[in-house]
C-alpha cells in the first residue's frame, strides 16, 4: 500500500541528527515492548509480512509522530485483536475479560536463542529464474492497496540485475493469508539519475531487492 | 480496504491510549500474562540478549577477520551467511547476509526505507537515527548529504552505492582497512571498527588519525 511507511525520497523531516553515544533503549517501556512483541510473534498466529503490514496501516499522522517501539505496539494491538487474542476493551482496559482457550506453546526463556536464530523465508521454486545477472529490467508500476515491498520511488524504473539472491516467500500475498507463493529474488540497481532525474548525483546508485513479479523485461 | 477502520471512527479514544507508553505497555504486558500468552522470563531473556550479548562487536569481529585473512574475506564475499555463522553469530538457519565491501572506488550505505530492517545478529538493535523518517527518506535520495551530517566527506568522484533492504537479505558493510594498521592483531583491528562504519555512515580510521 502507498502508506506513510514508504518514505524513500520524501522530504521535510529535517536533519538525521544522530545522537552521540546513544543507549540501546531510551526507556524501560521500550525494553518491554521489544520483548512482548517478539513473544507474541512467537505465538505463530501471523507472519512477519502481516506484522509489517499492520504498521503500514497506522494512520499517517500517527505513524510519523510515533517512535519505533510505539509503532510496534500499535501494530501489535491490531494483530492481537484481529487474531482473537484480545478484544478492544481488554486492550484499552488492560484487564482480562475472558480466557484464551486455544492451547498454545508460548515462548519460554530457553527457546529464545533458537527463536532469534530462526531464519527467513527461503523456499524452493521449481522454475528457473526469469532474469539473469547483468540483465536490464524494468520494475512494474503497481499501486496495490495491500502489502508490497516495492517502494514507490523504484516503480517503473529501469535498472540492472546485480545478483540473483535465491527464492523466498512472497510478502505481497503472505501478508494477507493468501499463501507463500515463493518467487526468485533479485538485487536490482538503479542509477540515481534514473530514480531522481538529471539533476541528481551521477556517481550514486541505489539497489532494491525485488521479487520476480515486480520486474519485467526491458 | 484499510484493515484498521476502527481507528478512524474511534480515533480520539484510540489516540489517547498512546499518550503514555509506559502505562500502555505495562497494561499490555499485564493483560498478556493474565491470558497466559507470554512468559515474562522470556521477555527478560530477549532484553538480556540485546543488552549484553548481541551487538556491533559481532560485526567488528567479522570485519577484522576479513581484513586479516584474505580467504575469509573471499568466503565472506561469496557466502556471507555461512562465513558469519562460522564465527558463532548470525544464525545456523541463516539470517541471509550479504557483505558489501568498500573500495577506493565505491562507498556503500545501507538503509531500509520501508521499515527498519537491520542485521540484528551482527550489529544488535538499530540506532534511532537509522529508523528515523529523516534517514529512511534521505539515504536513497541524497546520500552524500546524509554522510556529511555524520561528518563524512567522501573524496570527489567516489561512487556511493546505497542498498535498500526491501527483502529478507541483511547487509553488512566491510569498511576499508585504514593505513598504519599492519601490525595489529584481529582483536585490535576489531576495536577500531564502529557500528556506523558497518552501516556506511562512517569510515574506520586508525587511532590518532583524523577522519
Amino acid at each position: 500500500m502507498n502508506g506513510p511507511h514508504d518514505l524513500g525520497g520524501q522530504m521535510g523531516f529535517g536533519p538525521v541528527a544522530p545522537e552521540k553515544n546513544e543507549p540501546v533503549f531510551h526507556a524501560g517501556w521500550e525494553k518491554r515492548a521489544l520483548g512482548i512483541t517478539l513473544c507474541c510473534d512467537a505465538l505463530g498466529a501471523w507472519t512477519i509480512d502481516e506484522s509489517r503490514h499492520s504498521m503500514e496501516g497506522i494512520p499517517p499522522a500517527a505513524y510519523l509522530a510515533a517512535s519505533y517501539y510505539e509503532k510496534w505496539i500499535r501494530g501489535l494491538h491490531i494483530l492481537l485483536e484481529r487474531h482473537g487474542f484480545a478484544t478492544r476493551d481488554e486492550l484499552l482496559s488492560g484487564h482480562k475479560q475472558r480466557d484464551d482457550l486455544r492451547s498454545r506453546n508460548i515462548l519460554k526463556p530457553e527457546m529464545v536463542a533458537d527463536m532469534l536464530a530462526s531464519g527467513p523465508s527461503q523456499r524452493a521454486v521449481d522454475t528457473p529464474p526469469l532474469f539473469s545477472t547483468g540483465q536490464r529490467v524494468r520494475t512494474r508500476i503497481l499501486h496495490p492497496t495491500t502489502h508490497t515491498r516495492l517502494p514507490r520511488y523504484a516503480r517503473g524504473k529501469t535498472g540492472m540485475v546485480d545478483a540473483i539472491q535465491g527464492s523466498y516467500v512472497f510478502p505481497d500475498t503472505n501478508a494477507h493469508g493468501k499463501g507463500e507463493n515463493p518467487q526468485w529474488l533479485y538485487t536490482v540497481v538503479f542509477d540515481a539519475v534514473e530514480l531522481w532525474g538529471s539533476d541528481s548525483d551521477p556517481s550514486s546508485s541505489v539497489s532494491i531487492d525485488a521479487w520476480e513479479s515486480y520486474l519485467e523485461q526491458f | 480496504m484499510p484493515e484498521n477502520d476502527h481507528s478512524q471512527s474511534h480515533s480520539h479514544e484510540h489516540e489517547n491510549q498512546y499518550s503514555d507508553m509506559q502505562v500502555r505497555v505495562k497494561a499490555l504486558e499485564t493483560l498478556l500474562i493474565e491470558k497466559k500468552l507470554i512468559d515474562p522470563a522470556a521477555i527478560e531473556a530477549i532484553i538480556d540478549t540485546y543488552e549484553t550479548k548481541v551487538g556491533p562487536r559481532n560485526g567488528a569481529t567479522v570485519v577484522a577477520k576479513a581484513w586479516n585473512d584474505t580467504s575469509y574475506a573471499a568466503w565472506l564475499k561469496r557466502d556471507a551467511t555461512a562465513a558469519i555463522a562460522s564465527l558463532g553469530f548470525g544464525e545456523q538457519q541463516g539470517e541471509r547476509m550479504r557483505a558489501v565491501f568498500n573500495t577506493p572506488d565505491t562507498h556503500n550505505l545501507i538503509v531500509c526505507t520501508l521499515c527498519s530492517c537491520y542485521p540484528w545478529a551482527v550489529l544488535g538493535l538499530p540506532p534511532v537515527w537509522y529508523k528515523s523518517a529523516a534517514y529512511r527518506s534521505q539515504a536513497v535520495l541524497a546520500p552524500r548529504q546524509v554522510l556529511a551530517e555524520f561528518g563524512l566527506a567522501l573524496p570527489e568522484g567516489k561512487k556511493i552505492r546505497v542498498w535498500d533492504s526491501t527483502a529478507e537479505l541483511r547487509y553488512l558493510v566491510v569498511p576499508e582497512r585504514p593505513a598504519g594498521t599492519e601490525g595489529m592483531d584481529e582483536a585490535e583491528l576489531a576495536s577500531l571498527v564502529t557500528r556506523d562504519a558497518m552501516i556506511g555512515t562512517a569510515v574506520v580510521t586508525r587511532p590518532g588519525a583524523s577522519a
